[in-house]
């Protein structure tokens, strides 16, 4: 027992002076890497794989249109074919074009020639689908697209 | 102190989705923009995507690895005899009457089934892009001795001055202009024109 005695007495406590310090520091990594997205995702959204990608612009300069499978809690509700979200509803094809002037009218009338649609389309969804919102937004003139990707090679993946 | 900040770093560890912020930036045709114009069947490049998502390359079945080289090959062919008997200088191709006549005149016709998976489509998009850029970047490299993609890197970059902006803006465009991205995804009216016309 004086065995145990002895070392518990050499032994000391392990210092918490720091641990402030290391919490600081990853919120503050934190911090800088969150974007908080301000609508909540009722899709599934698994983008694809591109290695030729460019930085998107700004995120006021973003119009952003999502497209995807139903989230699996919603599929009772939404069915499985693939949906479109706009802001933080489900929204027909035909609701792409008014929604893209309405938002861009709320953008400063300096920004406007240089707002791009972001179309955050699961890898998953069909080809025909991404052509019937290329051809909505053709209707209103708006033409600057991107194709929101992860970066990286997609390997032996299919896609 | 400590428990503010355990407070706050829970808060941003739950809302935190690390969004991407990359993504293939393309422009969409204009509508209204229904000119026709006469393409000699040699300068088109046909891509079609099916259903299955198999891919169908200048009538053969590839596989989308082999899809950048195929495009390189038909791109940098400069098959061309000019007016006054040379050939496009820049390419380096193995000037196959096949395959383009200059990469200025190359178009590359992507037709994707509709049910085809946007995953592939983006793939496919993704090595044409892949093409294009060995291509700059190559040209960027004689005449600059720089990439074509740091160059635009730059030219983007908010923090360059002007007059460098100036300056990569002209190397850029010149760029561009040597390897234009012609990829249609309309259907294309090939009039068969005679070689000799």
């Amino acid at each position: 027992m004086s065995a145990f005695n002895g070392r518990n007495r050499s032994e000391p406590a392990i210092s918490t002076a720091s641990l402030p310090d290391i919490v600081f520091m990853l919120l503050f990594f934190f911090m800088t890497v969150t974007t908080i997205s301000n609508n909540e995702l009722l899709v599934e959204n698994e983008l694809p794989m591109a290695t030729t990608v460019n930085t998107l612009d700004k995120k006021d300069r973003l119009i952003e249109i999502y497209v995807g499978m139903p989230k699996q809690e919603l599929a009772k509700t939404l069915g499985n074919a693939p949906r479109i979200q706009l802001n933080d509803q489900i929204a027909q094809i035909t609701d792409i074009g008014p929604f893209v002037l309405q938002e861009l009218s709320k953008k400063p009338e300096s920004i406007r020639n240089f707002v791009t649609v972001a179309l955050k389309v699961d890898k998953n969804v069909k080809v025909g689908m991404v052509a019937d919102i290329k051809k909505e937004l053709q209707e209103v003139h708006v033409y600057k697209v991107n194709y929101t990707t992860h970066q990286g090679e997609s390997g032996n993946q299919k896609f | 102190m400590a428990d503010i900040a355990f407070l706050l770093l829970i808060f941003f560890l739950v809302t935190t989705t690390i969004e991407t912020d990359k993504g293939l930036d393309r422009k969409l045709p204009q509508e209204d923009n229904q000119t026709s114009i006469v393409v000699n069947e040699r300068n088109v490049f046909r891509i079609s995507l099916n259903k299955y998502d198999q891919l169908l390359v200048e009538e053969k079945i590839m596989s989308t690895n082999q899809l950048k080289d195929q495009v390189i090959a038909f791109l940098d062919n400069g098959g061309e005899v000019g007016t006054d008997g040379t050939y496009c200088d820049y390419c380096k191709g193995s000037r196959n009457p096949e395959l383009s006549d200059n990469p200025k005149e190359a178009i590359i016709v992507l037709n994707s089934d509709r049910n085809a998976s946007y995953g592939m489509y983006v793939k496919i998009q993704d090595q044409l892009a892949a093409a294009y850029n060995t291509l700059r970047n190559r040209e960027a490299q004689r005449l600059y001795g720089q990439d074509f993609d740091q160059m635009e890197d730059r030219y983007y970059a908010p923090e360059s001055n002007a007059s460098e902006k100036s300056i990569l803006k002209e190397r850029v465009e010149t760029i561009r202009s040597l390897f234009p991205m012609n990829i249609s995804e309309a259907e294309l009216n090939v009039q068969s024109q005679n070689q000799n016309l």
